[in-house]
C-alpha cells in the first residue's frame, strides 16, 4: 500500500486539541499517524508550507441540480466547487427532477456521483413523494441505496402527522430527519424578513414566527418520538431559545446555520439585489448576534454552506420572483473565517462545526478526526492569503454570491480525498 | 435646480428645497392659462416612453397629458405582467425600449424596487410612476401641492392617512414627503393594514378614526383593494367602511377648514359615501388637474425641455 507524509502541517483539530506543527502520515486511504512536533518523510513527501490541515469539511446541506437542474449545478460541477471550498464530503438535497423519492432515483444519483464526483458525495432522501407533503417516500430502497438522512428540502412538512409518522418510521434505521422550518402560511407571499427594512422598501416580509412555530412543533415532536431530529440552517434569535431549551432537557435534536446568516443582515437589501434573497431570509442584527453566538456555545451544531445554486434566469428578474438561494460552497470557510478575526467565532468552533459536528449528526463514523484509522480526508488552510471573490471564478456554476466582490484573508489552498489531492489553489481541480 | 437628467425613483431623491421648487413651479404653471411666449418646437423632437407593467388609468392619462403640454412626443407601453414573465424579462423590456432612444422614460410596475433596477441599467432618466408597495413620488409631489395651495404652509398641519397602509406606495412617498416638509402625521387602519414597524417612520399611529378624524387639517384615504377581504386582512368591506370609512357622521366631524383627499379611484360606499365628492372640503378632482401640472414641471426639469 502507496504511503504519503504531509509535513510542515500546522495540524488543526479542536476535538482532539490538536493545535501544534507536525505531520500527516496515510496509507492508502488512510492516517496511519499523526506525528506532533516534527515531520517525518515516508513514502511521497507533500510539503504543506505550515498551512492549516483539518480534517476535510462535511456539508449536510446543499443542492446540487443533477437529475433535472444541470445548467444550475451538475454533481461534477458542485463537487468542483465543493473541493474549492474544502469540503471532502457534502450530503444533497433531494430537490432534483425527478425528486429523489425512490430507491431508483438515488441508484441513478449513485452512478453519477461514482462516476463524476471529485469529492464524497451522499443524496439525502425525500421525505415525502414528489416532495408534496402528504405520502410517504420509498424510505427503505432509498436508504438501501445510500441515503444518509431524509428531508424535503427546503420545503417544510407541514402535516405535523406525516412528520410524527415519519420520525417513528425512522427509528429502526438511525438516519435523521432534516427540516427546514418555516410555516408556509405564514411566508404567504413574503419574499424578505419581516422588519424595518422590508416596510421601507416596500417588500413583503416573513415574520420570525415563520420559522419559531415550526420549531417549537418539530421540537414537541420530537420529545414525542424521541428520534432524531436536524433543524436545518436556522434565521431566528426566537427559535434559538427554543432549541437551548429542548437540548437542555436532552432532546435527541441538532441544528445548523449557514454562513450567510452569521455574516449579513435584512440591511443588505435596501437595494433590492436578488443575490441576498435566501431561504429562510437574512434577518436582523440580533438574530445575526444570537445564530454567531448559538455556533459558538454548540447550540446549534453545525456549519452548513446552504449551496442553492441558480441561474440567470432565475435569478436575474424582477425581486419577488427570484429564487432564493446562493452559491455559496467556495465560500463558506472564507466568509466564516472573517468573524472569527472579529473575535465573534473561535476557530476551534469554526473548524469543529465543519467536520466532528456534522460527522456526528450523520453517523460518518469515519471522517471528521485528525486521527489513526480515520479516512486521510485533509483540508489546508492558509489564513494569510488575502483574496477577493469574483463568482465568474467559480466552480459552481451558479455565478450568484452574497459575496460577490468581497475581500477575504483565509483561503483553502488544497484538498485531500482518501489521501489523493483534488484540489489546489495554483493548479484548481485535478481529476 | 439640477434636476436635469436625474431619475427620481422615490421623494428621498429630493430634498425639501427642490420639493418647494417643483411646487412653486406648478403654481406658476397653473396661473399661466395658456402658454405665452414659451418655443416648444424644440420639444417636438424628445419624447418620453411611459412604460406600465401594471393596469393604470389616471397616472398613465395624467403623465400623457403632462407631456402633451410640453409638446413631447410619448411612447405608450403598456403590457400585462404575466406576459413579460413567459420570456423577456422586464429589464429585457426596458433595455429594448431604451435603444429605440427616448429620452426619459416612466415606469410603474408591480414589484418593489423595478424602476430602481431599471434605473441601474439605462442611461436616460427614469421617473418612478408608482413601484409595488414601495414607491409613488409624483402623487407623494401632488398631494404635497394640493396641501400646499390650500395652506400655504407644512409646519404643524395634522395630516391624517387612512386606510390600508401596509400595501400602499402612496402612503410610503407621502409619508416620507410631508414629514419632510415638516407636517406632524398620523395613520389610521386595523392592525393588520399597519405595517409591521411602523413605529420606526415617526408617525402616530391609531386604530380608531373617530378618535382623530376632528383634529385633522388633512384627511387623507386610501383605496381598498378589494382582495384584501380574501387575504385574510379584514373580516369584510362593510365592517372596514364601519370603522374606517367617511361616513355622514365622520364627515360632519372633519374640521371646517380641512381638506379631504384620495390617490383614486375612490370605492365608492367603502372609503367614502359618495356625499363626500359634493363637499366642498374634498379636491379629489384637483387632486387629478394638479397631478398632470405637477408631472408637466418634473417632465420639463428631469428632460431639460422649456415649459
Amino acid at each position: 500500500m502507496k504511503t504519503k507524509t504531509f509535513k510542515n502541517a500546522h495540524l488543526f483539530d479542536p476535538s482532539l486539541n490538536l493545535n501544534t506543527q507536525g505531520s500527516v502520515v496515510v496509507e492508502g486511504d488512510l492516517i496511519i499517524d499523526v506525528i506532533k512536533g516534527k515531520n517525518a518523510d515516508s513514502g511521497e513527501v507533500i510539503d504543506l508550507h505550515g498551512a492549516l490541515l483539518t480534517p476535510g469539511f462535511i456539508d449536510i446541506s446543499c443542492q446540487l441540480g443533477e437529475p433535472g437542474f444541470e445548467q444550475k449545478e451538475s454533481i461534477q460541477s458542485g463537487s468542483h466547487a465543493a473541493a474549492a471550498g474544502g469540503f471532502t464530503t457534502v450530503c444533497m438535497s433531494p430537490q432534483t427532477n425527478p425528486v429523489n423519492d425512490s430507491g431508483f432515483v438515488t441508484q441513478y444519483i449513485q452512478e453519477k456521483i461514482n462516476t463524476t464526483a471529485v469529492i464524497k458525495v451522499h443524496p439525502i432522501g425525500a421525505i415525502s413523494e414528489k416532495l408534496n407533503g402528504q405520502n410517504m417516500a420509498a424510505i427503505d430502497s432509498m436508504i438501501k441505496a445510500g441515503c444518509v438522512a431524509l428531508s424535503d428540502g427546503n420545503k417544510t412538512v407541514m402535516n405535523a402527522y406525516l412528520l410524527r409518522k415519519t420520525l417513528e418510521y425512522l427509528k429502526t434505521y438511525d438516519v435523521p430527519v432534516v427540516e427546514h422550518c418555516e410555516d408556509v402560511n405564514l411566508v404567504g407571499l413574503g419574499v424578505m424578513n419581516e422588519g424595518e427594512v422590508s416596510s421601507q422598501i416596500g417588500l413583503r416580509g416573513i415574520p420570525n414566527a415563520a420559522e419559531d412555530v415550526i420549531v417549537s412543533r418539530d421540537i414537541s415532536l420530537c420529545a414525542h418520538t424521541n428520534s432524531k431530529l436536524h433543524l436545518n440552517n436556522l434565521s431566528s434569535h426566537g427559535a434559538i431559545e427554543v432549541l437551548a431549551h429542548a437540548k437542555a432537557r436532552g432532546l435527541p435534536v441538532t441544528a445548523s446555520v449557514t454562513a450567510q446568516h452569521l455574516l449579513l443582515t435584512e440591511e443588505n437589501l435596501k437595494f433590492y439585489d436578488t443575490a441576498f434573497k435566501l431561504s429562510p431570509p437574512l434577518r436582523a442584527e440580533k438574530d445575526r448576534t444570537h445564530l454567531v453566538s448559538a455556533l459558538q456555545s454548540g447550540v446549534i451544531d453545525c456549519l452548513t454552506s446552504g449551496h442553492t445554486p441558480h441561474s440567470e434566469e432565475d435569478k436575474d428578474i424582477e425581486f419577488e420572483l427570484a429564487l432564493s438561494g446562493a452559491s455559496s460552497l467556495e465560500t463558506t470557510f472564507s466568509s466564516t473565517y472573517s468573524i472569527v478575526e472579529k473575535r465573534e467565532l473561535s476557530l476551534e468552533r469554526l473548524v469543529e462545526s465543519l467536520t466532528l459536528s456534522p460527522a456526528k449528526i450523520f453517523k460518518f463514523s469515519d471522517r471528521g478526526q485528525l486521527k489513526k484509522s480515520m479516512k486521510a480526508d485533509l483540508t489546508a488552510i492558509n489564513l494569510n492569503l488575502a483574496w477577493q471573490v469574483d463568482t465568474n471564478k467559480f466552480f459552481s456554476k451558479s455565478k450568484y454570491s452574497p459575496f460577490n466582490g468581497a475581500k477575504f484573508n483565509a483561503k483553502v489552498v488544497a484538498t485531500f480525498v482518501n489521501g489523493v489531492k483534488v484540489f489546489d489553489v495554483e493548479k484548481g481541480i485535478l481529476e | 435646480m439640477a434636476l436635469s437628467a436625474r431619475s427620481i425613483l422615490d421623494v428621498s431623491d429630493l430634498n425639501s428645497d427642490e420639493v418647494f421648487f417643483l411646487l412653486k413651479e406648478t403654481k406658476k404653471l397653473k396661473e399661466q392659462a395658456k402658454p405665452h411666449g414659451v418655443d416648444f418646437s424644440q420639444n417636438l423632437s424628445k419624447s418620453v416612453a411611459l412604460m406600465f407593467f401594471e393596469p393604470s388609468t389616471r397616472t398613465r392619462t395624467s403623465f400623457e397629458m403632462a407631456a402633451f403640454r410640453l409638446g413631447l412626443r410619448v411612447l405608450n407601453f403598456s403590457v400585462n405582467e404575466s406576459s413579460v414573465k413567459k420570456g423577456e424579462t422586464v429589464f429585457d423590456t426596458a433595455k429594448n425600449i431604451e435603444a429605440l432612444k427616448p429620452d426619459a422614460m416612466v415606469v410603474r410596475h408591480g414589484g418593489s424596487g423595478i424602476p430602481y433596477k431599471i434605473s441601474q441599467l439605462i442611461k436616460i432618466p427614469v421617473i418612478n410612476a408608482g413601484d409595488g408597495f414601495h414607491a409613488h413620488p409624483t402623487q407623494a409631489l401632488l398631494d404635497a401641492y394640493t396641501i400646499w395651495e390650500r395652506f400655504n404652509d407644512f409646519k404643524n398641519l395634522e395630516i391624517l392617512i387612512i386606510g390600508d397602509i401596509a400595501h400602499s406606495r402612496v402612503a410610503r412617498s407621502n409619508i416620507k414627503c410631508l414629514k419632510m416638509l415638516g407636517a406632524k402625521i398620523t395613520i389610521c387602519a386595523p392592525p393588520t393594514l399597519i405595517p409591521p414597524f411602523a413605529q420606526a417612520w415617526g408617525v402616530k399611529i391609531s386604530h380608531n378614526l373617530d378618535e382623530v378624524i376632528a383634529q385633522a387639517n388633512v384627511v387623507m384615504s386610501l383605496r381598498m383593494q378589494l382582495e384584501r377581504q380574501s387575504s385574510y386582512q379584514v373580516p369584510s368591506l362593510k365592517e372596514y367602511s364601519s370603522l374606517f370609512g367617511i361616513t355622514f357622521e365622520r364627515l360632519k366631524a372633519i374640521r371646517k377648514d380641512a381638506i379631504i383627499l384620495h390617490p383614486g379611484p375612490v370605492n365608492r360606499g367603502v372609503e367614502f359615501i359618495s356625499a363626500v365628492f359634493r363637499d366642498e372640503r374634498s379636491k379629489v378632482m384637483e387632486q387629478v388637474s394638479n397631478g398632470a401640472l405637477m408631472r408637466s414641471v418634473l417632465l420639463s426639469e428631469v428632460m431639460g425641455v422649456p415649459r
